[in-house]
């Protein structure tokens, strides 16, 4: 019990401080490759406590509160996580708490915001069933749903999971909503949909989604991390450099592609997922 | 206080301009001039934004335009105008539909001249905006503090009575 409550602060107080950092560092090392210098490393700090400031503008009512439902569910999901409990519940509380993000996005209105918000929808299809498939993966190579039994594991799961481990990194450029995938937000300004989902959220709604954002960052490398992790307590070092990897491999991805139409993205992700996963899944299913 | 300078995201409206200053806009942000180390953002998004950047002048269509964009700001917020076109109407001055500059419309802080404005003086406008968008959000706090004070000291002339 101790050391569950435990993980839990320690998720809630290190989660948005690692968030932010990668975020900076994120925004440093895409600057670099476009041969810029870019912004300091606390930036996204910065803008978080700027727009924590500003005049509170909402579109409706209930957008507020439907932002802070997701900012609740993104975090609860990172604390059982990071508690140890199941993977799976896990994955079902973050995809619950993503159609509050819908929500949001379609409750006021806006053309942009509910386009952006539809986007969404179609990308929570394309990424789920590589997620699912990923529980599954960890279920018949550990054994069990339990993050705390999983990480107990005599060898690095990725050794039976490589199929997975592929297609849930795909599927990562999608959950990060990153370019050629990020369909519903469009982070880089000036474009067909504005700011996407995010057209309508001003000043503190906008900051909740950037905090809620570092939080659910953490959680999916968190899973990156389960691939890597077992009994050896090296091990955790290699999580964190493979986590590290696969973060800037996605930086990569997202500064050497241009985005894709929804109809594409589903046909690749679910193709990857199919043949990667599936693959896996049936050799899996021979072996053991 | 808070630094909010730190964090100035920027709307660039394009008004009836010759579309000259909006490239010399543009290339502040490319890799030679890079305002973004001074973590500017260039947002499409008023909601969003801390500074309204107008380059060209007011017509009869756009005035509308512009002043929801303006509206649609959450303070404080800062505008600029750049370009002579911006700051008076420059050469389309005497146009039939042109009402002329920026401050026809919504209020202007900053004025950056030229034709076209160069990539310097936008970034030395934006600098200045993001020190007076600064300044705005001390000034509120310290009304948020004590606003009988605040309003003494500085607007003698208005009667403010609290609630009002
Ligand atoms: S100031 Fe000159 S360059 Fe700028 S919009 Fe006007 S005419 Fe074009």
């Amino acid at each position: 019990m101790m050391k569950i409550a435990l993980s839990v602060i320690i998720f809630l107080i290190a989660a948005p401080i690692l968030g932010c950092l990668l975020d900076g560092g994120d925004r440093i090392i895409s600057a670099r490759m476009q041969g810029r210098i870019g912004p300091p490393l606390l930036q996204p700090y910065y803008d978080v406590s700027k727009l924590l400031q500003k005049q509170v503008i909402a579109v409706s009512r209930s957008q507020s509160l439907l932002i802070q439902m997701f900012f609740f569910t993104q975090i609860f999901t990172g604390c059982l996580f990071f508690a140890g409990f199941d993977i799976m519940l896990c994955f079902f509380i973050l995809s619950t708490g993503a159609t509050f993000l819908v929500f949001a996005g379609s409750v006021t209105h806006s053309p942009y915001s509910s386009m952006g918000a539809s986007r969404e929808l179609l990308q929570m299809m394309s990424y789920e069933p590589a997620v699912l498939m990923t529980c599954l993966g960890f279920y018949l190579a550990g054994g069990t749903f339990n993050v705390s039994e999983l990480v107990q594991s005599e060898k690095s799961l990725i050794m039976y999971l490589p199929g997975f481990f592929v297609a849930y990194v795909f599927s990562l450029t999608i959950k990060m909503r990153k370019s050629p995938f990020d369909l519903s937000t469009s982070h880089h300004p000036h474009q067909e949909l504005v700011k996407g989902i995010t057209t309508e959220m001003g000043s503190r709604n906008l900051a909740l989604y950037f905090i809620t954002e570092w939080y659910e960052n953490i959680f999916l490398l968190g899973v990156v991390g389960l691939f890597i992790i077992n009994k050896n307590p090296w091990s955790i070092l290699a999580a964190v450099l493979v986590v590290l990897a696969v973060y800037f491999f996605e930086i990569l991805i997202d500064n050497t592609s241009a985005r894709v139409k929804w109809d594409k993205m589903l046909v690749i992700t679910w193709i990857v997922t199919l043949v990667s996963a599936g693959t896996n899944l049936l050799v899996l299913m021979l072996i053991k | 206080m808070a630094k909010v300078k730190r964090s100035p995201w920027l709307l660039h409206y394009d008004g009836s301009s010759c579309n000259g200053c909006d490239i010399e806009v543009l290339a502040c942000l490319t890799p030679v001039y890079d305002a973004e180390r001074f973590g500017i953002q260039n947002t499409g998004d008023p909601m969003q934004a801390d500074i309204l950047l107008i380059t060209g002048g007011i017509n009869a269509q756009n005035q509308a335009v512009v002043k929801q964009l303006y509206d649609q700001m959450p303070r404080p917020k800062v505008v600029v105008a750049v370009g002579v076109c911006a700051c008076t109407g420059g050469v389309f001055k005497d146009t039939y539909n042109i009402l002329g500059g920026a401050d026809t419309t919504v209020p202007v802080d900053i004025y950056v001249p030229g034709c076209a404005a160069r990539p310097q003086a936008i970034i030395d406008g934006i600098v200045k905006a993001v020190d007076l968008f600064q300044q705005h959000m001390d000034n509120h706090e310290e009304f948020l503090k004590n606003p009988d004070e605040y309003m003494k000291k500085n607007h003698p002339e208005v009667d403010f009575k609290k609630g009002e």
